[in-house]
């Protein structure tokens, strides 16, 4: 059984909730005590109907305010496959936690009131879904009920969200009919849509081809931490540890080291008491090498003929998170893969407007929730492919020298 | 399709580098141990990610004092077996130094009082990280929580106002007095456990597969019998064929009656019923909002 990640995002009223009630319900994931609790709850706060959201607002000042302020995880599985939900607000003061929770996303459900159509934030959905790298989008036009299931209605949001999605740089893109209240094209076939050929969303969650949402192609190993037991059985052990971000690692495998530059061989794969023929993402494995060299944590093992870019100038698009804002010539703590560097930032060369997807050009500061192209000077050389090519060696986070929160999350161009 | 891990192994690879990272990042963590099934998987995954050294943090257990035995063997069992270092932290010893006062009545219990017990431990032994074996999907505060969660210096959680966690980059950076709790299974679901148990056959307490014990029966939820439990003249003490879904200390856990003695029959049972596994602790039960309260506090 494979894993799929997927995010949701969306505000009051827009169905969101009822589609991930029924997604969970249908899938037998919410248990007879959860149902209850969630009853007592809506009754005591006088809903009328059974509130599902509550299922996903577990924190008190989100059930008190009727919104959702954090991503929430959920997880359901179907024989085929098992899911994690990212549920994240909608609202573009939420900028932040939809990025957060499009970060780790294989999936994204973008959702569309049927009798709206497409709205500004149908747009700041599928951009953040895009900027992160999303590689499948699902455009659910929802409350198909409510204009009488019209196959025109349908074919004119779909027209107008795929002129809008040629600007997006997402590879796979999905539409289907549904009213989550109803349950048509949800999990079973709805039987008053029969103009839609499609699979039903949950058909298409289960076979989504996720295994080509990795880099395969060019193999990257940030050396995690390093393994030298104490001990007479294992004296002479000397393992990289890590979790492989790209490509493919065999046995004997000649590899190149940065940022030294040295060259050996790979001896073993090792994870437990089994030796490896090869390691790929995600996998977290241990390497053993042929010769003995000088090699820590944030160092990296790639190939000789594949190399990572290599400098201290950076360009990022940068999601600011913090409620102080970002200043042109302020120091910060950056962390990317294993490595840990200062880094300065240089210039903030321009902001995107998450609505329209317009370039602006304005303000000396980065403000919570915005957007913008940002350029970096590290103290240290970075080993980083663009974010495009690798998610896992092409994202970096910010961090307050004084605080030490994350302050701000970056995609490398 | 060559290059695709299955759940189980895409799981175990994420809790593998979060283990890995706490190493890396912090100079004393130490892995909460409870001798329930979710530490238990946590100390199989942490002998995985270090193999073939031995494990760099200690089992550090919270010790109610109202344990079943079996928890106690099986915990002194494994120290011995990996050669491991254990700390322990005594609700007894902290309610005979007056640091906390035990609840009375019949429906006492001393999971509250673990909080004191474990911040007191925690500053005692100067724990920076303190991995624990949280799972999201077990209730809904939890589902909340980070993989490298914020504690300020009074050990306080603000489930408001937590770090921005994206992608797999993990920032343990922090002030003098504040430490980190971290939930490496922050994923998984408790079918993924039991499935994992299955796939790498990891031993488990007895008191997970059927056997036959003294219980009773209250708020519809059975309990063992034991001499610090106050029952009611109504509450009969029978013997029946019972089980643990989940063990906590033996005043708030509840049993299932079962006849599953083996992990496949255990398998299909969770995957029938149609109750959450915390559905029948008493700790959960207290109020809405529980566990967000207790965790504010500083539990696990």
């Amino acid at each position: 059984m494979e894993l799929l990640r997927f995010t949701t995002a969306g505000s009051v009223d827009d169905g969101k909730s009822t589609l991930i009630g029924r997604l969970l319900y249908d899938s037998k994931s919410i248990f007879e005590d959860q149902l209850e609790a969630v009853k007592r709850a809506s009754i005591r706060k006088g809903n009328e109907q059974i509130n599902l959201a509550l299922l996903t607002d577990g924190l008190r000042a989100e059930r008190e305010q009727g919104i959702t302020i954090d991503v929430a995880y959920r997880y359901f599985a179907t024989p085929k496959r098992k899911f994690i939900i990212a549920d994240t607000p909608g609202h573009v003061q939420y900028t932040r936690n939809m990025v957060t929770g499009a970060s780790t996303a294989n999936a994204a459900i973008i959702l569309i009131d049927a009798r709206n159509g497409v709205t500004e934030q149908t747009y700041r959905h599928s951009y953040i879904s895009s900027l992160l790298q999303i590689p499948h989008l699902i455009v659910c036009v929802n409350k198909m009920d409510i204009v009488n299931y019209e196959e025109k209605v349908y074919e004119e949001i779909r027209e107008n969200f795929s002129a809008f999605a040629s600007k997006l740089s997402v590879k796979d893109i999905r539409y289907v009919p549904i009213s989550a209240l109803k349950g048509d094209n949800v999990v079973v076939y709805s039987e008053n849509m029969p103009w839609y050929g499609g699979g039903t969303l949950r058909y298409i969650l289960e076979n989504i081809h996720v295994g080509s949402d990795w880099n395969h192609l060019d193999p990257r190993f940030p050396v995690q931490y390093v393994i030298r037991p104490i001990s007479d059985k294992y004296h002479d052990y000397r393992g990289y540890a890590g979790r492989v971000a790209g490509g493919v690692f065999r046995k004997g495998d000649k590899i190149l080291v940065l940022p030294s530059g040295f060259i050996s061989t790979i001896e073993a794969i090792d994870l437990f008491e089994q030796e490896l023929e090869e390691a790929y993402p995600p996998m977290s494995v241990t390497l053993r090498l042929k010769d003995d060299l000088d090699i820590s944590r944030g160092d990296m093992i790639v190939k000789e003929n594949n190399i990572p870019k290599v400098d201290q100038d950076i360009d990022v698009m940068l999601c600011w998170m913090n409620n102080k804002p970002l200043t042109p010539g302020t120091k910060y703590y950056l962390k990317h893969t294993t490595t840990d560097v200062r880094c300065m930032v240089k210039e903030i060369k321009y902001k995107v407007d998450v609505n329209t997807l317009n370039q602006v050009d304005d303000g000396a500061d980065l403000k919570m929730n915005e957007i913008a192209r940002v350029a970096l000077r590290t103290t240290k050389p970075l080993f980083f492919d663009s974010y495009n090519q690798n998610r896992q060696t092409g994202s970096i986070i910010l961090i307050d020298e004084g605080t030490n929160n994350t302050v701000g999350v970056g995609m490398i161009i | 399709m060559k290059y695709n891990l299955n759940h189980l192994r895409e799981l175990e690879s994420e809790s593998i580098f979060v283990m890995r990272e706490v190493a890396a990042q912090f100079e004393n963590p130490a892995l909460l141990f409870s001798g329930g099934k979710d530490s238990i998987v946590m100390v199989h995954l942490a002998r995985k990610a270090f193999w073939p050294s031995q494990l760099p943090f200690p089992l550090f257990h919270i010790d109610t004092g109202h344990n079943f035995e079996e928890t106690i063997t099986f915990r002194d069992t494994l120290v011995k077996k990996l050669n491991a270092r254990l700390i322990i932290g005594s609700v007894q010893e902290a309610i005979d130094k007056g640091r906390v006062v035990e609840e009375k009545g019949y429906a006492a219990s001393r999971n509250l009082l673990q909080t004191v017990t474990l911040l007191d431990a925690i500053e005692k032994y100067k724990i920076d990280a303190a991995l624990g074996g949280g799972r999201r999907d077990e209730e809904k505060a939890r589902a909340k929580e980070r993989f490298f969660s914020h504690r300020d210096e009074f050990g306080q959680w603000d489930p408001k106002n937590q770090r921005p966690e994206l992608w797999n980059i993990f920032n343990g950076r922090k002030n003098q007095g504040e430490h980190f709790r971290v939930f490496p299974l922050s994923n998984w679901t408790e079918m993924d456990i039991w499935q994992y148990i299955y796939l790498e056959n990891i031993e488990l307490p007895s008191l997970y597969f059927t056997h036959e014990r003294d219980v009773f029966i209250r708020d519809g939820v059975w309990y063992a019998d034991a001499p610090f439990m106050m029952k009611k003249d109504s509450e009969e003490v029978i013997r029946k064929m019972v089980r643990c879904r989940t063990i906590g200390d033996i005043s708030c856990t509840g049993l299932t009656l079962s006849s599953a003695d083996n992990l496949e029959d255990i398998i299909s049972e969770i995957a029938a019923t149609r109750v959450t596994e915390r559905g029948s602790r008493t700790d959960d039960l207290r109020s809405e909002s529980a566990m967000e309260d207790r965790k504010k506090e500083g539990y696990f």
